[in-house]
């Protein structure tokens, strides 16, 4: 049409959209690459039992797990273990693991940090109270025993 | 320029193609959130003393290494454990010295008149407070009180379990965590059973549906009910009894 107009004004040309996609294409690969979940490798066997009266912690920043269940790798023995980050770890160390997370978040949000035990549902109780005493000469009282959802929601 | 150029497909939709793309990665990756039995541990004390609680206001329950339960000293199966457990919460008896009674938790009633008359003396203290702690410390203590107060508006003068009320639970070293979740879940469940029950008697709502983090109204019911039935679910240490 606007080859016949000669005389009209002259419009602004549209906008170009062919690059559209390649735009949309990058935010795409930005939030696939940037929300990669941050999970330690798992160096023992957990299998969760299961419980109905669970709470969902919102707040994963403050978090912390400690896992324990037999190891992975045969070398570490048979009986439960206990994994603080990316390592098999004693009794001895969990305090300054407690020490070290509180370190790293701001002083508001230190009474809100949660130690969630994830634990082998065939592990023994010994280590599970072990693990407990420690937790509290470290004052890190908040605990959740991680289960799988059972209820019906 | 004898042949004719093919048309172009057209790219317009390819745009919405890659935000359809987009939307599905952004609504399928919701974080998988831990879930769990949350549990608050009791501070280690300096000097424990030895705090003197009468045995019928503690609701024992024991956990032994081949995963028995020992019910306030009876064999019991699991399925129990959440109506003993609602019964020792709730039982409404009035403990006498009489013979019968020893089952019975001490219960107190709360009155208005006495909460109001606490209130109304930490609300004098918080202004004479000196120093900036113990105002904090008095602030505690009166939003305590006043959830009570919430309480008793909302659900009329009731009767308190004394502080030193509490179920023990009790687990050996060689007990499976299994076996102790199972046991913590049924506990928790009796707790949150007779709290949902409250709030369905009163606002006709369960009480997992309530936003306390959200709404100032939700903030008060909830805290009310906990007052009326209160957490008493304790960490105790586990005993070795296979030794």
């Amino acid at each position: 049409m606007s080859k016949f107009r000669k005389g009209g004004k002259k419009e602004v040309g549209e906008i170009s959209t062919a690059s559209l996609p390649d735009i949309v294409f990058m935010l795409l690969f930005f939030f696939m690459i940037v929300t990669v979940i941050k999970e330690d490798d798992p160096l023992v066997k957990v299998e969760q039992p299961r419980a109905t009266e669970v709470t969902k912690i919102e707040k994963k920043e403050l978090v912390d797990y400690i896992n324990i269940g037999v190891p992975q790798d045969a070398r570490f023995g048979t009986e439960p273990v206990i994994q603080l980050d990316d390592a098999i770890a004693g009794l001895d160390d969990i305090r300054q693991w407690i020490l070290d997370n509180k370190d790293e978040r701001f002083e508001a949000e230190q009474p809100k940090i949660v130690t969630s035990l994830k634990v082998d549902k065939d592990a023994e109780m010994g280590i599970v109270g072990d693990v407990k005493y420690k937790l509290r000469e470290a004052e890190a009282l908040k605990i959740l025993y991680s289960t799988l959802d059972d209820s019906d929601e | 320029m004898a042949r004719r150029a093919l048309p172009s497909i057209p790219t317009g939709s390819m745009a919405d193609i890659a935000f359809l793309l987009l939307v599905f990665w952004l609504m399928t990756t919701t974080l998988e959130s831990d879930s769990g039995i949350l549990r608050q541990l009791p501070p280690i004390e300096e000097n424990p003393d030895d705090v003197i609680v009468k045995k019928r206001n503690v609701y024992e329950v024991l956990v032994n290494f081949r995963n028995e339960l020992l019910v306030e000293g009876d064999f019991a199966q699991i399925t129990d454990l959440k109506g003993g457990a609602m019964e020792f919460l709730t039982n409404t008896g009035v403990f006498t010295e009489k013979p019968g009674d020893e089952d019975l938790t001490s219960r107190t009633w709360v009155r208005r008149a006495d909460v109001q008359a606490t209130i109304n003396g930490i609300e004098q203290k918080i202004q004479e407070a000196a120093d900036e702690d113990n105002e904090k410390a008095y602030k505690k203590q009166l939003a305590s009180w006043q959830a009570k107060m919430d309480a008793i508006e909302f659900f009329g003068e009731y009767r308190e379990l004394v502080p030193a009320a509490v179920i023990s639970l009790q687990n050996d070293k060689g007990t499976s965590y299994n076996t102790y979740i199972i046991v913590q879940n049924e506990l928790a469940a009796a707790l949150r059973q007779l709290r949902d029950d409250l709030c369905q008697k009163h606002w006709q709502m369960n009480y997992g549906d309530f936003d306390p983090e959200n709404n100032d109204d939700h903030k008060r019911k909830v805290l009310a009910v906990r007052k009326v039935f209160p957490n008493k679910i304790s960490e105790a240490e586990p005993k070795d009894s296979r030794n």
